[in-house]
C-alpha cells in the first residue's frame, strides 16, 4: 500500500512538481539564470497596474463563483432529486461547455452580445467587452465543472434519513437546510473552491471578451508571450496558485467534518414525483440549458456563414480542411489519438490514486502532501505549465527529455493539467463509499486490491466513467499549455482551429470547433449507452 | 446486495482498456526516409508553408522541412524556452526584433547567405560583416477602417496619426497592447522616433482618450474592426488586405507621417546537426526567387534586385511611408524602460467603471 502511494507521489513529482520547479524558481532569478532573491517580486508589486488585476481577478473570480454555484446547485439538483420530464437531456446539454473548445463561446458571445450582437440591447448599453463578458464567459465554461461535482455529491444519499424527517413531519425546506445541505457539504465547497480557481487562473475568456480589463492571467500573457519575460511570468505563475493553497486548507478543515454516506446499511433514496416542484425546476433547468444551447448555435452558425456580419448566406465549404492548411485531416486523427489516451491513462492513474489517498491506512501525512499535489495543477495556468514541461522535460541531462516533441509528452501533460477535477470526483464518489467495506475486508482477511476491484470499482462505475469522459473531452479542446509542445507529427486540432483563427479566418476556425464539439458529443452519446447498461448491472442497489 | 459485475467482465473491461492504449502507442512513429529533415520553426502565416516548401524542396532535393508554426510571439517564448536543447535547424520568418532577443542569448549561428550583397542595407544586421539574421520582406503599422460602420457614426477617414487623436472618435479606436503584440510596441517605437520622445508620449496620451480598448494581439484590431465591432483599428496591412478580399467593408490606411516597421527573418540555430543544410535554406531564403514567393504577400522585400509588384488589395506607399532609418537595436535597447513607462500610463485604464 505504502509503496502504491509512494509510487504515485513519484508519478506527481515528475509530471507536476519538478516541471514547476524548474519554472517557478525563475522567479527569484535574473534574466541570466542568477539568484536574486524577491527582487522580481519588490518590482512586480511597485507596478500599480498590478494591484488593479489582482482586484479584477478577485472581483470577476467571485462573482462568477457565486452565479455559476447557484446555476450548477440548482440543475445538479433537479437532476438528481427531482422527478422533472428531460433529466436525460439536461444533463447531457450540461456538458456543452465542456465540449466545445474556448474559441466557440468567445466568438458566439461576441456574436450574440457584442457592439453588432443580435441581442446587445439586453445589456442596456454595457459593454460586453470588460468584467461582464467575462463573467459571462466564465460562468458558462465552469458551470460543468461545479455540475459533475455536484451531481455526484447530490446522487447518493440515504433514504431512511429523509423518511425519519418525513415521519417526523419536517417540513420540506427544514429537511433541506438539516438533510441535503449538510449531505453535501463536501460536494459544495469543493465545488466551489474547483470553481473560484479556475476562474481566477483562466485566461481562454479574458483574452477573447475581456478587452483591456486586466487579470492576472492576462498579466502572465503580456509577460511571457509579449516580452518572454519568463520570470516576471513565474512571480505572477507564483500568486496563480494562492487558490489552491486556500483551497487544500479548506478542504482539510471540511474533510474532518464530513461523513460517509453511504454506509453499510443505507438505503438509497429515490426521489418522488412532486408535481409543482418538479414543474419549477424544469423552467430553471430549460433556462440554463436554452442559454447554452444558443451559444452552441451561434457558434455553428458562426461556422456557416459567409463573412459575419456583412453576408449572413450560408455556406459549407469553411468545413473543408483541406482548404484552410497544410494539415487536412491530420490534426484531427492526432487529437482523437491523444484524447483516447488521456482518457484511458488518466482515468486509471486519478481513480487509483484518489482510492490510495482516500482509503488507504496510516502514512497520514504521505496522503494529505498527495492530496495537495492533486489540488496544484487546477491552478496552474496552461502556459506556465507547458513551458515549464519544455525547461524540465527538454533538458538535455534530463533521462526522459525523450519524450519531449512525442506524443507522450502530450498525454502526460493534458492529464497532470486536467487532474484537479477529476481527482476530486473520484474523492466524492469514493467518499461516499463507506470505509466499513475495507474493515469488513480486512476483517474477512480479504486483499485491499480485491475489495478495490470487487466492491469500489463496480460502485463508482458510473464517477469513472465520468472520469474518463471529462479527460476526453478536455484533451481535445485543449490548448494554452500543449501548444508549447506538440510538434509537427502531433499537430492537434484545438491548436489548429487558434492558428487558423489567428490567420484572420474565424468561420474555419468555427468549423474546426464545431467538428471537435460532434467528436466529444458522440463520444459522450456513446458514454451514456454505456452508462446505462452499467447502471443496470452495477447499480442496481440504488434502486430498491 | 448481490449481483455485482461477474469477474469474468471485470477482467474482459481491463483488457479492452489495456489494448486500446496498446494500439494507440503502437501507431505512433512515422518512418524515415534517407533525406535529410530540417525543423524550420516559422511565425510565417499558414497559408504560405506548402508554397515555400514546394519551392525550397524543389530547388534542394533531399531536404524536407518539417514546419513548426505559431504566432510570433509563442513561437519566440518556445525558441527562448528551448535554448538549452534547442530542437529547430533554423528560424525562417520571424520577427526580426524577435530574432534579436534570440541572438542576446548566444542562440544564433552567423552566416552570409549566397546573394547577401543584393539585400538591402536595412534588412541586414550591419553590426559586423557576418550577420545572424537576415530580413526577407517587411510588414508595416496601418490603420483599418470599416467603411460600413464609420458612416453609421458619421465618422471621417483618419489620413494621419494625428488624424486619430480628433475628438470625433473617442471610444472608436482599439489597438494592441505593446506589451503582448511586436505589432503594439513597433507602433510605439514608430511614434517616439517619428514625434520625439516628449512629443510620442504626448501624442499617446491624446490618443488614450480615443482608444477603446487595448487588445492582446496584433492583427485582432484589425479583425474586430472587419466585424464590425469597432470602426478603427490600429494593426498592419496583412490581415486587413486579407478582409477586403474575403469581401469585409475594410480600408487599409498608412498613415502620411511615417509608419513603424518590423521585418520577417531567417536565422540558423547555433548547434544544429544539420548546418549544410540549413545554410541551404537560408541561401534560398534570401534569394531572388524567394523574395518573388514573399510578394504573393507583402510589398517590401529585402532584395534590391527583385522588383516588387504591390498584391491584390495591398495599400500603395508602404515603402515610402516606412521610417527609415528604423532604429531596431536602440529600440530594443529601449524596449523594457518604454514598456515600463507605457504600463503605468495607460496599462490599467480599464478599471471596472
Amino acid at each position: 500500500m505504502r509503496c502504491c502511494l509512494l509510487l504515485l507521489g513519484l508519478y506527481l513529482t515528475v509530471t507536476l512538481v519538478l516541471p514547476l520547479y524548474t519554472l517557478l524558481a525563475k522567479s527569484l532569478q535574473n534574466k541570466d539564470g542568477h539568484f536574486v532573491g524577491f527582487a522580481n517580486f519588490a518590482r512586480y508589486f511597485a507596478d500599480p497596474a498590478m494591484l488593479q488585476s489582482f482586484a479584477n481577478t478577485v472581483h470577476v473570480s467571485a462573482i462568477g463563483t457565486i452565479i455559476t454555484l447557484l446555476l450548477a446547485f440548482l440543475y445538479a439538483y433537479a437532476l438528481t432529486r427531482t422527478c422533472m420530464a428531460g433529466r436525460g437531456f439536461f444533463r447531457a446539454v450540461a456538458l456543452i461547455p465542456l465540449l466545445a473548445p474556448s474559441l466557440l463561446p468567445g466568438l458566439a458571445l461576441v456574436y450574440l452580445f457584442g457592439n453588432q450582437g443580435i441581442f446587445k440591447s439586453l445589456l442596456f448599453g454595457h459593454e460586453i467587452y470588460g468584467p461582464i463578458g467575462i463573467v459571462m464567459g466564465e460562468v458558462f465554461f465552469a458551470f460543468p465543472h461545479a455540475l459533475i461535482i455536484l451531481v455526484t455529491a447530490l446522487s447518493v444519499a440515504d433514504g431512511r434519513l429523509y423518511e425519519a424527517a418525513e415521519s417526523l413531519r419536517a417540513r420540506p425546506a427544514r429537511i433541506f437546510l438539516t438533510v441535503t445541505l449538510p449531505g453535501c457539504r463536501y460536494g459544495l465547497v469543493s465545488a466551489s473552491l474547483v470553481i473560484f480557481t479556475l476562474i481566477f487562473t483562466d485566461f481562454g475568456v479574458p483574452k477573447v471578451i475581456g478587452g483591456s480589463y486586466n487579470v492576472l492571467a492576462t498579466d502572465v500573457y503580456r509577460q511571457v508571450i509579449g516580452q518572454f519575460n519568463f520570470q516576471m511570468g513565474a512571480v505572477v505563475g507564483l500568486l496563480l496558485l494562492l487558490p489552491a493553497v486556500l483551497s487544500f486548507a479548506a478542504d482539510r478543515i471540511m474533510q474532518r467534518k464530513q461523513v460517509a454516506l453511504l454506509s453499510a446499511r443505507a438505503v438509497p433514496l429515490q426521489p418522488k414525483p412532486r408535481p409543482l416542484t418538479d414543474r419549477v425546476f424544469f423552467c430553471l433547468a430549460a433556462a440554463v440549458a436554452g442559454f447554452l444551447l444558443l451559444v452552441l448555435g451561434m457558434a455553428l452558425f458562426g461556422s456557416l456563414v459567409k463573412l459575419w456580419p456583412y453576408n449572413l448566406s450560408l455556406t459549407l465549404k469553411w468545413y473543408d480542411f483541406a482548404r484552410a492548411g497544410t494539415d487536412g485531416w491530420g490534426p484531427y486523427f492526432n487529437s482523437l489519438r491523444m484524447a483516447a489516451l488521456v482518457a484511458a491513462i488518466g482515468t486509471a492513474i486519478i481513480f487509483g490514486g484518489a482510492y490510495l489517498v482516500e482509503k488507504s491506512r496510516g502514512a497520514g501525512r504521505l496522503r494529505a502532501i498527495l492530496h495537495l499535489l492533486a489540488m496544484i495543477p487546477l491552478a496552474v495556468p496552461g502556459i506556465v505549465l507547458g513551458l515549464s514541461y519544455i525547461f524540465f522535460f527538454n533538458a538535455p541531462d534530463n533521462p526522459l527529455n525523450f519524450i519531449y516533441g512525442t506524443m507522450t509528452v502530450l498525454v502526460v501533460n493534458t492529464i497532470c493539467h486536467f487532474y484537479t477535477v477529476s481527482h476530486l470526483t473520484a474523492i466524492t464518489a469514493l467518499k461516499q463509499v463507506d470505509a466499513e467495506f475495507e474493515s469488513v475486508a480486512a476483517s474477512l482477511k480479504v486483499p485491499l486490491y480485491r475489495t478495490f476491484w470487487r466492491v469500489t470499482v463496480p460502485v463508482c462505475l458510473p464517477a469513472i466513467l465520468d472520469i474518463s469522459v471529462y479527460l476526453f473531452v478536455n484533451a481535445m479542446t485543449t490548448v494554452s499549455a500543449v501548444v508549447f509542445l506538440y510538434s509537427a507529427e502531433t499537430k492537434l486540432m484545438s491548436i489548429n482551429a487558434i492558428n487558423t483563427d489567428d490567420a484572420g479566418n474565424t468561420a474555419a476556425a468555427c468549423a474546426m470547433g464545431m467538428t471537435i464539439v460532434a467528436t466529444s458529443a458522440a463520444l459522450k452519446g456513446l458514454h451514456s449507452l454505456i452508462l446505462r447498461r452499467v447502471e443496470r448491472r452495477t447499480q442496481a442497489w440504488r434502486k430498491r | 446486495m448481490n449481483n455485482w459485475i461477474s469477474r469474468r467482465h471485470t477482467a474482459l473491461m481491463g483488457l479492452a482498456v489495456l489494448g486500446t492504449a496498446a494500439i494507440l502507442f503502437a501507431s505512433a512513429a512515422p518512418t524515415l526516409a534517407d533525406d535529410v529533415v530540417l525543423k524550420v520553426y516559422t511565425a510565417l502565416e499558414e497559408e504560405q508553408l506548402p508554397i515555400y516548401k514546394e519551392a525550397f524542396e524543389k530547388a534542394n532535393p533531399g531536404i524536407n522541412i518539417e514546419w513548426q508554426r505559431d504566432s510570433t510571439g509563442v513561437i519566440s517564448a518556445r525558441l527562448l524556452a528551448e535554448k538549452d536543447n534547442r530542437q529547430a535547424d533554423i528560424v525562417w520568418g520571424l520577427a526580426a526584433t524577435s530574432m534579436m532577443v534570440l541572438d542576446k542569448e548566444g542562440m544564433l549561428e552567423s552566416y552570409r547567405p549566397a546573394g547577401f550583397d543584393q539585400i538591402k542595407d536595412d534588412f541586414k544586421d550591419l553590426r559586423s560583416g557576418w550577420p545572424t539574421w537576415v530580413g526577407m520582406d517587411a510588414w508595416a503599422s496601418a490603420i483599418c477602417f470599416n467603411t460600413v460602420e464609420a458612416e453609421k457614426l458619421g465618422l471621417p477617414k483618419p489620413t494621419s496619426w494625428k488624424d486619430l487623436t480628433n475628438p470625433v472618435y473617442k471610444d472608436q479606436i482599439v489597438m494592441p497592447n505593446p506589451g503582448s503584440s511586436g505589432t503594439g510596441f513597433l507602433t510605439v517605437s514608430a511614434w517616439l522616433q517619428l514625434f520625439g520622445d516628449k512629443g510620442g508620449w504626448s501624442y499617446m496620451t491624446a490618443l488614450h482618450d480615443n482608444v477603446k480598448t487595448y487588445l492582446h494581439s496584433g492583427s485582432k484590431p484589425c479583425k474586430a474592426v472587419g466585424a464590425g465591432e469597432y470602426p478603427i483599428g490600429i494593426s498592419f496591412a496583412y490581415p486587413g488586405v486579407k478582409l477586403i478580399n474575403d469581401g469585409a467593408p475594410v480600408e487599409v490606411i498608412l498613415p502620411t507621417e511615417g509608419i513603424g516597421w518590423d521585418m520577417e527573418a531567417t536565422a540558423i540555430m547555433k548547434g544544429t546537426k544539420q548546418l549544410t543544410a540549413a545554410q541551404k535554406l537560408a541561401d534560398f531564403a534570401a534569394s531572388a526567387d524567394a523574395n518573388k514567393l514573399y510578394n504573393a504577400s507583402y510589398q517590401v522585400l529585402a532584395r534590391k534586385d527583385v522588383a516588387a509588384t504591390l498584391p491584390a488589395n495591398y495599400p500603395a506607399d508602404e515603402d515610402k511611408l516606412m521610417i527609415s532609418p528604423n532604429n531596431f537595436y536602440e529600440m530594443a535597447d529601449r524596449r523594457q524602460a518604454i514598456l515600463d513607462e507605457w504600463q503605468r500610463s495607460f496599462g490599467s485604464k480599464d478599471a471596472p467603471k
